[in-house]
C-alpha cells in the first residue's frame, strides 16, 4: 500500500500533531512518501531523515507561508498528484481541516475527519471516529482510492527518530489568485490567554460561578480572581460550559476572560488532557461529551443531587468551589 | 457594496443534544433508534450560521438570505415551526436522510446542485454558509465539498465574526488553534463561510417574521426534490456506545481544607 504522510510547518517547524501523524503512518507499513508544505518545510523534511520514509516532496514559498484555503489546496493537491498515493494521513490541524477536504474533492479522493483510530492488514484499512459528537463510536473501512484521513491529534506519541539529511524533491505548484489576504494571527490579550491545550489539566469553569451564592449575593468579581489564579499557579487550560459562555452574549455580567472559545461540549471543543477538574458545572455535555478525551476526572459542586458529574467522574467533592478553589490557590503558594 | 449579497446558508436538522441516542442497523445502514420521532433542532453551528447570515444581510442593504435544508420533509417541516420565527429566511428544502452517518461528499452534492438552481442566483454576490461541522456527522467536511462543486476559490472555516466593508470585500476571523484567531481580508463575493459560534446570541421568537417566512415554507416543502443521499462507499463494521460509566467516588462532609490537599495530591501525582 503506498501511504502519503501530508505535512505542514508551522512557524517554520514541524508541529507536534504532524509527529503524531509520522507516528501513525509508520505503524501501518507500506511504502511511506512523507510530502511537507510551508515555510522551510525541506529542513523540515531533514527532521524525518529515519523515519522509513521512502520518498520526501516539499513546496516551498511565499505564498505558503500563511494558511489559506487557496494557496493550501494548490501545494496539498500538487503533492498528492505527484505522489499517487492510495491512503494519505494527514494531522487535522485547523489549516489542514480547513483546506484538505476540498483538496478530497480535487483528487477524486474519499476523506474522513477526527480519525481517533486505524489499523491496516495489507491494503483493508478500518478506521474509528465518533459520530454525533463523541456520543457514537464506528469503525469502518472504504475500499475505494485514495483515501484521505485527517487523524486527531494524541492518538500515537509523537515520531522522535534521529534528523539527517534527506534529497527532497520540490513540487510545482501552478500560481493561484488568491483574493484572500492574510493579516495575520489575533491572540487572546495575556489576561484572556486560557486556552493551553499542552496543559495537564483542564478546568471547566460552569455557570454556578455566576449564580447568587450562600450569602444571597453574587460573587464574579472573586471568581474571576479565583479562577485566573488557579490557571496560573496550576498552568492549566480553561474549559467551559455553554451556559457560562453564554451570559457574555447575553449581555449578562459574566468572567470578562471568557469566551466562545473556551466553551466545551457537542457546540464546543472535546479537548485532549490527562486530568479535568469541573467546577460549579451540572450539564451532561460537559462532563459527557466535552471530556470524552480527559483520562482522569473530578468535579466540584455544592449540589450532592447534582447527577451529571456521577457515573462520568472518578471523584465528585460535595463542596462550595469558592471556599476550595481559594484554599487550592494558597496551598499552591 | 451595491445591491447586497446573495446569502445562501447550509443547515439542517439534528437530534435534540438531550435526547439519548442509541444506534440501531436500518437497510440503509447504520440510524437511530426511533430516528423518526426524536424532536430535532437547527443544528447548532448552521443556526449561529443562519442569525450571522440575517445580521449581515441587514447591515449590506439589498441582501438576501436562504435557507438550503436537507432533510426528510415532515421533520424540516416541524422545525421551521420554530426556526421560521428567528429571522428572514427563504427556504429551499430538499428531501433526504439527515442521518449523520451519511457520506458528507453526497450530502454536498445535493446541496450544491440545490444553490445553482436558485433562480436569479448571481456568483458574485454569492456567500454560502453553514456550520463548520454538524452535531450529528461532525466532519467538517460538507461545506469545502460545496465549496469546490461551485467554484468558489475562497473559503474560511470556523469563522467567529464577518465584517463587511463598503467596497464589497470583507474581513474575517477564523478560530484557530489555542484559542487564537486568523485575521483575513477577502476581496469580496464568491465566497464559503463555515461558521462556529459566531458573537450573536439567539434571536428571540418573531411571530411577524414567522408569518412572513411560512408563506414560503411550505411551497418550499411541497417543491422539496427527493436526494439520494445515504452511506456511500462507507462499509460500517461497528457502531456502538461505547460502556463508559464509572465508579465514582463521591466526597461529602469534609471539610473545604481536606478537600484542598486532596486535589493538590492528585494535581501533583
Ligand atoms: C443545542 C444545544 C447545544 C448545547 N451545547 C453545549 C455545549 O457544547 N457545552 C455545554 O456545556 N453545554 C451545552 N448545552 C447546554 C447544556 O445542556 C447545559 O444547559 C449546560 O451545560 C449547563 O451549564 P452549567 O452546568 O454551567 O450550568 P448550570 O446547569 O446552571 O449548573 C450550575 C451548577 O453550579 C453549581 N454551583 C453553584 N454554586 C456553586 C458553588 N459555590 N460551588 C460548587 N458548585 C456550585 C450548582 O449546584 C449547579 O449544579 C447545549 C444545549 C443545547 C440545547
Amino acid at each position: 500500500m503506498k501511504v502519503l504522510a501530508l505535512l505542514h510547518t508551522e512557524n517554520n517547524m514541524l508541529p507536534r500533531a504532524a509527529l503524531e501523524t509520522i507516528s501513525v503512518a509508520r505503524s501501518l507499513g507500506g511504502e511511506l512518501t512523507v510530502a511537507i508544505f510551508g515555510g522551510s518545510a525541506a529542513t523540515a523534511a531533514n527532521k524525518l531523515a529515519g523515519c522509513g520514509a521512502a520518498k520526501f516532496l516539499v513546496v516551498e514559498g511565499e505564498a505558503f507561508l500563511q494558511p489559506r484555503y487557496s494557496t493550501d489546496t494548490a501545494a496539498a493537491t500538487a503533492l498528492i498528484k505527484a505522489a499517487n498515493p492510495e491512503l494519505i494521513l494527514a494531522p487535522n490541524t485547523s489549516r489542514f481541516a480547513r483546506a484538505l477536504p476540498g483538496v478530497a474533492q480535487r483528487v477524486g479522493a474519499q476523506v474522513d475527519t477526527h480519525i481517533v483510530g486505524i489499523t491496516a492488514e495489507g491494503n483493508s484499512v478500518k478506521v474509528q471516529r465518533w459520530f454525533y459528537r463523541q456520543r457514537i463510536l464506528t469503525t469502518f473501512a472504504r475500499v475505494a482510492r485514495p483515501w484521505l484521513l485527517l487523524v486527531d491529534g494524541g492518538i500515537q506519541a509523537p515520531y522522535e527518530g534521529a534528523a539527517g539529511t534527506v534529497a527532497a524533491e520540490a513540487v510545482a505548484v501552478t500560481q493561484v489568485d488568491s483574493r484572500t489576504t492574510v493579516n495575520g494571527v489575533q491572540a487572546p490579550a495575556a489576561d484572556a490567554q486560557t486556552i493551553r491545550p499542552d496543559a495537564q489539566l483542564l478546568f471547566v469553569a460552569g455557570a454556578g460561578w455566576t449564580k447568587k451564592q450562600k450569602d444571597g449575593q453574587y460573587h464574579i468579581g472573586e471568581a474571576s480572581t479565583l479562577i485566573q489564579g488557579f490557571l496560573q499557579k496550576a498552568k492549566a487550560s480553561l474549559g467551559s460550559s455553554k451556559s457560562l459562555v453564554d451570559l457574555k452574549s447575553e449581555g449578562q455580567e459574566t468572567l470578562s476572560f471568557m469566551s466562545h472559545m473556551n466553551q466545551i461540549g457537542q457546540t464546543g471543543s472535546t479537548p485532549r488532557h490527562q486530568k479535568g477538574l469541573s467546577t460549579c458545572c451540572h450539564g451532561e455535555e460537559p462532563h459527557a461529551v466535552g471530556w470524552r478525551f480527559i483520562s482522569e476526572r473530578r468535579a466540584i459542586n455544592i449540589d450532592a443531587n447534582c447527577g451529571w458529574a456521577q457515573g462520568k467522574a472518578d471523584v465528585v467533592y460535595i463542596g462550595d468551589a469558592f471556599e476550595i478553589v481559594s484554599k487550592i490557590n494558597v496551598l499552591l503558594g | 457594496m451595491s445591491n447586497g449579497f446573495q446569502i445562501v446558508v447550509c443547515g439542517s436538522l439534528v437530534p435534540d443534544p438531550l435526547q439519548t441516542l442509541e444506534p440501531v442497523t436500518t437497510p440503509q445502514g447504520p440510524g437511530l433508534k426511533n430516528e423518526t420521532m426524536l424532536p430535532s433542532v437547527l443544528d447548532p453551528w448552521s443556526a449561529h450560521a443562519l442569525f450571522e447570515a440575517a445580521n449581515l444581510a441587514k447591515q449590506v442593504a439589498g441582501s438576501k438570505v436562504w435557507l438550503v435544508s436537507l432533510g426528510p420533509k415532515a421533520k424540516l417541516q416541524q422545525l421551521m415551526m420554530t426556526v421560521a420565527q428567528k429571522v428572514p429566511f427563504e427556504l429551499i428544502a430538499i428531501d433526504g436522510n439527515a442521518s449523520g452517518f451519511t457520506d458528507a461528499q453526497q450530502v454536498a452534492t445535493a446541496l450544491a446542485d440545490a444553490i445553482l438552481a436558485i433562480p436569479g442566483l448571481d456568483k458574485s454576490k454569492l456567500l454560502v454558509f453553514g456550520g463548520c461541522a454538524s452535531a450529528s456527522r461532525d466532519a467538517s467536511v460538507t461545506m469545502q465539498s460545496v465549496c469546490e462543486r461551485l467554484g468558489i476559490s475562497e473559503f474560511f472555516a470556523g469563522v467567529d465574526e464577518i465584517k463587511a466593508s463598503a467596497d464589497g470585500s470583507f474581513r474575517v476571523l477564523e478560530r484557530i488553534e489555542g484559542g487564537q484567531y486568523l485575521d483575513s481580508t477577502c476581496a469580496g463575493a464568491p465566497a464559503v463561510l463555515a461558521w462556529a459560534t459566531g458573537n450573536l446570541p439567539e434571536p428571540p421568537n418573531n411571530p411577524q417574521v414567522g408569518m412572513m417566512n411560512m408563506r414560503g415554507v411550505m411551497p418550499a416543502l411541497q417543491k422539496a426534490k427527493p436526494a439520494a443521499v445515504g452511506v456511500g462507499g462507507i462499509a460500517y463494521e461497528k457502531v456502538e456506545i461505547p460502556a463508559q460509566k464509572r465508579a465514582t467516588r463521591v466526597v461529602k462532609d469534609v471539610t473545604a481544607d481536606d478537600i484542598a490537599k486532596e486535589i493538590i495530591e492528585w494535581l501533583k501525582a
